[in-house]
């Protein structure tokens, strides 16, 4: 009781503050917007190469996971500038349990990833985007989850780090990789043209499994082996990120 | 009855430079006693050992050896209990510069678990004993250097704690702010009987509040006793004599060698003696004599300053 009493303490705090100064919030907003308005045409006349019936239904369920991966994985800055006005001293000379002021952090990513979410949703059903409801609020589940586990991580690596100079080159460099290889602008298999070693290379990015996952619960596909591999690997991402990063600030000098 | 009780308390920090591992001992084995209602001053250079020190006592680090018994809990092993009864206002601040005032006080106190109701009405008090009125909504980032301190002091308060830590509380502000923030920590006593165990680096400031001071250096404390006591170990004032030529330098350090050992920088011949004001009609008297006019004499008592070279051969410089 008194632990979810500090976490709500902790979220309403970051929730207030995100409201106040909603740029980021906007701005993680638009840049999948974008991505459907700029780069979706070019992905109607591919298609049917790609395998997939609607160039929409096959590609916002990559932008979601976009927006989770990435929405969440620089989430970790803000607790950069917080530690420097020494926001974190403050609340860990508290007895409030450390878990707590992480998983409030976590919690708000959440809620602006699921705001986020089905804003884009909705904007996709403007371009085109069919399919079925249940499983895109499935496949939203999905995304959160995985959001959950890069937000921990984030804050986790910011706590460590305490730099954004050492934490930009670092997530810039997982993200990108992970961008391209999970096929999350475009797929990554044989039917769409790609060389065999591209392939094995991206069967070892589990972010992919999600993505392919999503966008089966997308067409109403809810009973397959791929379905059931991006919910095993959301999960288990989701329990890593949040091992780590209530590990790390645990840990007594974060 | 003593609130803080350290025995033999050190933290090494083990850093990496390429393959080399090497131990940097920050604090080497700190005794200190800090009985109830005292306002105990924590004295050192830059890099002494007094953040640290802090840090532990406070169970934001933990020990590498030894113990410490704070407001009546084990740091170590009762950390929780520790941080329920102690106010902790660092020196990086506590507040987001975009938030609220008023808000980061109470979410502060609820985090302390704390009512709400009690939280609001504790800050407002707060706000209003530390001048900090109309502040309530205003962003931290707008506020001056001096109200940001207190609004940390605020944040440090919330939860009545028996005995706060304050960690270099005046550095950076302005002579005026300072001299307001001096009152206000002296207040924290009289009006709540609170503890209050703060660092500095300023002898001034130590002076000013602290009813002890323990000097620390290098990891250890080298001192301990009142502000008085600690300047008559120096022994006694200084009397510096100003002559007005070369050719009287001999002269009067020839009058001077009968109260002590004398040094001379150019014009100016000094000598230490416990009780100056007894002995200046005497010397004037001798150097008349002599037919030595003094340009300037003057007598100044000894200074922390003073202490802190005494104890350690190296001056502690203000902003230093």
């Amino acid at each position: 009781m008194r632990f979810w009493n500090e976490t709500f303490v902790v979220w309403r705090r970051q929730m207030r503050m995100n409201l106040r100064n909603p740029a980021w919030v906007i701005i993680g907003l638009t840049q999948p917007i974008l991505y459907l308005a700029l780069f979706g045409p070019l992905l109607e006349p591919l298609a049917a190469q790609i395998g997939a019936d609607n160039a929409y239904t096959f590609f916002v369920p990559g932008l979601l996971v976009q927006l989770g991966l990435f929405g969440a994985l620089f989430a970790g800055f803000g607790l950069i500038s917080e530690w420097r006005d020494g926001v974190i001293e403050a609340e860990r000379v508290t007895p409030a349990s450390r878990t707590a002021l992480l998983l409030g952090r976590v919690l708000r990513d959440v809620v602006l990833l699921a705001v986020q979410g089905i804003v884009l949703i909705a904007i996709g059903f403007l371009f085109g985007l069919r399919g079925s409801i249940g499983g895109m609020l499935f496949g939203l589940l999905l995304v959160i989850l995985l959001g959950a586990a890069c937000s921990a991580g984030s804050n986790a690596l910011a706590l460590t780090v305490k730099s954004e100079d050492v934490m930009a080159p670092i997530l810039n460099s997982i993200s990108l990789p992970v961008l391209l290889l999970a096929g999350i602008l475009l797929p990554i298999s044989a039917r769409s043209g790609a060389p065999d070693w591209l392939i094995i290379a991206s069967d070892f990015i589990p972010v992919k499994y999600v993505v392919n996952a999503v966008r089966e619960v997308f067409t109403g596909v809810f009973a397959s082996s791929a379905v059931l591999w991006g919910s095993v690997w959301t999960v288990v991402l989701f329990a890593a990120g949040l091992y780590v990063g209530t590990r790390t600030f645990r840990k007594e000098n974060a | 009855m003593s609130v803080i009780t350290a025995r033999q308390l050190a933290r090494t920090f083990s850093t990496k430079r390429g393959r080399e591992r090497s131990e940097v001992i920050a604090v080497a084995g700190v005794d200190l006693d800090v009985d109830e209602g005292e306002i105990v001053g924590f004295l050192g250079p830059n890099g002494a050992g007094k953040t640290t020190t802090l840090r532990m006592l406070t169970t934001l680090l933990k020990p590498t050896s030894g113990s410490a018994q704070v407001a009546g809990f084990d740091v170590a092993t009762q950390a929780s209990e520790v941080r329920r009864n102690i106010g902790y206002v660092s020196q990086s601040g506590s507040t987001s510069g975009d938030a609220r005032a008023g808000e980061e006080v109470v979410d502060h106190g609820l985090l302390y678990g704390i009512p709400r109701a009690q939280a609001e009405r504790r800050g407002r008090e707060l706000f209003e004993q530390l001048e900090l009125d109309g502040m309530w909504e205003r962003a931290p980032k707008t506020l001056s250097g001096g109200q940001r301190r207190r609004l940390d002091i605020a944040m440090g308060l919330v939860h009545d704690p028996t005995l706060v830590f304050l960690d270099e509380p005046t550095t950076g502000l302005d002579p005026q702010a300072r001299a307001n923030l001096w009152m206000h920590i002296s207040d924290l006593r009289q009006r709540l009987g609170s503890t209050v165990f703060l660092t500095t680096h300023y002898l001034d400031e130590a002076d000013a509040l602290c009813d002890r001071i323990l000097v620390i250096d290098h990891g250890s404390i080298v001192a301990s006793g009142t502000p008085e006591a600690l300047k008559r170990e120096v022994s006694g004032d200084l009397i510096e004599l100003t002559v007005g030529s070369a050719d009287d330098v001999a002269a009067a350090r020839r009058v001077l060698s009968a109260l002590g050992d004398t040094t001379i920088d150019q014009l100016v011949i000094s000598v230490r003696t416990p009780t100056a004001g007894r002995e200046l009609p005497g010397l004037i008297r001798a150097l008349d004599a002599e037919g030595v006019v003094p340009e300037a004499v003057e007598v100044r008592r000894p200074t922390l300053d003073d202490v802190f070279l005494n104890l350690t051969g190296r001056s502690l410089r203000e902003g230093a």
